[in-house]
């Protein structure tokens, strides 16, 4: 388009400009993730056959995160009439394409755009899901979330204590949400306020890792669980992580870690994006200190949480390190680190150490010295195995 | 004397301090005595409808039987004034070409940036393209000591009021001249004097702010009677106005009288959603109407039109103290912004068709052209002055260092806290003992920038 590059004209071209710091030329360690090549995702439909939680001799096709959630939706919305799909920009996709093609299959009556209002969709959400259909509620971002807080917290999560005898619930409701920084989203589109809802007891927050798990997560979250779930979705995995998903129904049960690398020598717990960046982290650590093998447990529930497998694999480490995305203040780690500290003090061999957003906003040229990266999970491998 | 109302009263208050039951009970009296039902009375008072008049008729009021409210407008899209014995405009032929000169500025710096964006040199930008005409004759009925609240498609308002070229590209790359301090996404602009505060992401919170700052701005131009009264001027758009903020801000300051005018840029989409997916109704004017807030639509295309209402506006908002409601009508020809394609919901077509039929700068080129004041040569020579002068200023602007590290930390709160300038040293730590790991050349002062 000759026409429109005119504008520049009289400018000289320089190289694609990284917003929040270009990686340096020199780095081993802070590299951009290879998501081709990571041993996070299943390149293969051979390793898929290998995980209890998928169906068995299932077929699989190659999809990224935001084709996983399609896939998600559409599967739900075939399985049972009373789920529902909506939210800003939903009817056309959504700005994220997740509900691609959705109006067009299942109507105008269950995939449809609502107003501008966070409140009013978390509102007419808890409403529906009171009255027994299973609406999924899209929140465009995370971070425009909070004019539904009030919804969320002092209803969809009192709902069912409050209702008491009666046995009405808001069960089979879920907002779903991108979260997470991308390099240039500054103060408002990157926040994660997952312990924000993880806070609230009466919501299970959940935050998959890759296309597979946002799948049999999400099935799961509509249909096995009669609680109302916050479902967070990393965006920056959306186009980027890619590999073979089941094309059948399946679900991954909710409040329940998962192991993705045994190790014996320390014990990485993490979820969402971060979990890429510690196991390049591990990758480096393992080649560089001979001997040492690292454990990596996804939560993949913030809460509740699986508290059981985190102490089983820190009473057998002896070592532990957090890793979030969102700040380090009052954060998940915090949680998780305590308990850890309460239930096998006795065997740990160093402090549970906390990698995360230190505490202040994103702001959009510091995004990448906020956020944790994979110099700074080294960094904190290293040193607990030496304490 | 009756028994003062406690509901405004929080009860934790109450229980602690019974006094402030007797102190507050002249509050709780002021339904009593002025509001009642006199017998034989043919209407209604109620205390939440006092002039309400009884009737048999059951009859239920329909939005579709009501006319539509109208649309204020002087010029046509010839660029004739509509009524011809009438004086086209309080305004002189300087202030005009200016008006124009600054609509052509927002709309050549909306071409560069969103094809700079296109080249990967900003990481977002967005145009108000068929706007300009709203932003700029708006602002321009404005005082420099008036406030504003904008959402994020008002660079006419910051055009209009003194932002330089400089000062927008300052920000558009986040260098240490931002006063932002590289910290907001493009186009989140900000300026102490003029004041036009920084603009926030989140839809609609400005609005609710910009009647507590008109408040705030009432009091304190009744406690110092020599300076000349102030307005806050708040700009949203259409798809806003669905929030709970627009609805909470209008209610408030209608009830505490405050001299805002609201400015909604009815553009008819919202990202994707078009104006029938996103209200029902007639427009936003309506909603105005509802809140008892005195309120004109007007075409936003027509510049003089915009800026009268907003004078009048202003007028209105000061006399006594009170709100006004403007809803400027406009078509969105441009995506939404860089990350949008909205081809992907509305027909190529669509916005041609809207992009002919009319728009602001070319409206108002035709008037000047139609007065003499103007002709294809200005038009050249100006549209490539100004291309001049973006570039310029978008090349120093891009070779300009980003801010210091430490305000990565800085203004989180007044003081950077204990705890995060430990976060400062850890991080330097980690910046000196992994060197390679980290480009630190953009910023200023480098490592040392964390000191």
């Amino acid at each position: 388009m000759a026409l429109a590059r005119a504008p520049l004209r009289g400018l000289t071209q320089i190289s694609r400009r990284f917003y929040s710091g270009a990686p340096s030329p020199a780095a081993k360690l802070n590299l951009p993730i290879d998501y081709k090549s990571t041993p996070i995702l299943h390149h293969t439909p051979s390793s898929l056959s290998e995980i209890s939680e998928f169906p068995a001799a299932a077929t699989s096709k190659r999809l990224n995160f935001f084709q996983a959630i399609n896939s998600a939706l559409r599967t739900a919305l075939s399985t049972s009439d009373k789920v529902l799909l909506f939210g800003e920009d939903v009817a056309f996709g959504g700005v994220f394409r997740c509900s691609m093609d959705l109006q067009s299959e299942f109507g105008s009556d269950r995939v449809f755009n609502t107003p501008l209002t966070e409140q009013g969709i978390a509102g007419f959400a808890i409403g529906a899901a009171a009255e027994g259909m299973k609406p999924v509620a899209e929140i465009q971002f995370a971070d425009y979330v909070f004019p539904a807080f009030d919804q969320i917290v002092n209803e969809a999560a009192k709902f069912r204590y409050r209702e008491g005898g009666t046995g009405i619930n808001a069960g089979g409701l879920v907002i779903r949400m991108p979260c997470g920084a991308v390099g240039h989203g500054a103060l408002y589109h990157s926040q994660s306020p997952e312990s924000l809802f993880a806070h609230i007891p009466g919501l299970r927050v959940v935050i998959p890792r890759s296309p597979s798990q946002a799948k049999g997560l999400l099935l799961s979250s509509i249909f096995d669980h009669n609680d109302p779930v916050i479902f967070m979705e990393p965006k920056i995995l959306y186009r980027a992580a890619v590999e073979h998903v089941p094309n059948e129904y399946y679900t991954i049960p909710l409040s329940k870690a998962e192991v993705i690398k045994p190790g014996k020598d320390i014990t990485i717990i993490s979820y969402g994006q971060p979990l890429y960046l510690c196991s390049a982290a591990i990758s480096a650590i393992e080649k560089t200190m001979k001997g040492v093998n690292v454990e990596l447990i996804d939560l993949r529930t913030i809460y509740p949480w699986d508290r059981q497998a985190v102490l089983e694999s820190v009473r057998k480490t002896g070592r532990a390190i957090v890793v979030h995305e969102s700040m380090i203040n009052y954060g998940v780690g915090a949680e998780v680190a305590s308990t850890i500290q309460e239930g096998a003090f006795l065997r740990l061999e160093a402090p549970v150490k906390r990698v995360a957003g230190w505490s202040t906003h994103t702001g959009l040229s510091y995004e990448q010295f906020i956020l944790p990266d994979v110099a700074r999970i080294y960094d904190a491998i290293k040193q607990t195995l030496e304490y | 004397m009756s028994i003062p109302s406690t509901r405004t009263l929080p009860l934790k208050l109450l229980a602690q301090n019974p006094g402030l039951l007797r102190r507050v009970a002249p509050v709780g009296t002021r339904w009593s005595s002025s509001i009642s039902q006199r017998p034989g009375s043919d209407s209604v008072r109620f205390p939440g409808a006092v002039n309400s008049k009884f009737t048999t008729q059951m009859s239920f009021l329909k939005a579709s039987d009501l006319p539509a409210i109208p649309t204020y407008r002087v010029m046509d899209s010839d660029g004739e004034m509509v009524d011809k014995t009438r004086p086209p405009t309080d305004v002189t032929d300087e202030e005009v070409l200016t008006w124009y000169r600054n609509m052509l500025t927002v709309s050549i710096m909306d071409v560069v940036m969103f094809e700079a964006q296109r080249q990967g040199r900003l990481s977002f930008y967005m145009v108000s393209a068929g706007e300009e005409g709203i932003t700029v004759g708006s602002a321009a009925a404005l005082t420099p000591d008036d406030v504003v609240f904008a959402q994020y498609r008002e660079a006419g308002v910051f055009q209009q009021r003194g932002f330089t070229l400089k000062n927008f590209m300052d920000q558009l790359f986040a260098n240490y001249n931002d006063t932002g301090k590289g910290r907001n996404m493009p186009v989140h602009y900000g300026q102490n004097y003029p004041r036009m505060h920084t603009i926030s992401s989140p839809l609609a919170t400005q609005i609710p702010q910009a009647a507590g700052a008109a408040y705030a701005l009432k009091l304190q131009d009744l406690q110092n009677p020599t300076r000349a009264p102030r307005i806050v001027a708040c700009y949203f758009g259409e798809g806003a106005a669905s929030e709970g903020d627009f609805h909470a801000a209008l209610n408030i300051a209608a009830t505490r009288s405050c001299p805002v005018v609201f400015i909604c840029r009815n553009n008819g989409y919202a990202i994707s959603t078009p104006t029938l997916e996103q209200y029902r109704g007639d427009g936003i004017a309506s909603r105005g109407v509802g809140y008892g807030i005195d309120t004109i639509r007007v075409d936003g295309n027509d510049v003089f039109a915009v800026h009268e209402a907003m004078k009048e506006a202003r007028r209105v908002a000061l006399d006594g103290g009170r709100p006004v409601l403007i809803e400027a009508m406009s078509y969105r020809v441009s995506h939404h912004s860089t990350s949008d394609d909205s081809f992907a919901y509305r027909a190529r077509v669509e916005v041609e068709d809207w992009k002919r039929r009319d728009n602001p700068i070319i409206r108002l080129r035709k008037w000047l052209e139609n007065q003499g004041l103007w002709n294809e040569d200005l038009e050249r020579e100006t549209r490539d002055e100004l291309r001049k002068a973006v570039l310029k200023e978008f090349g120093e602007a891009e070779r300009g260092k980003k801010p210091p590290l430490r305000e990565a930390f800085a203004d989180v709160y007044e003081d950077i806290t204990e705890e995060a300038q430990e976060q400062m040293k850890e991080l330097k730590r980690i910046l000196e003992t992994y060197p390679d790991e980290y480009d630190l050349r953009p910023y200023q002062d480098g490592v040392k920038g964390l000191d």
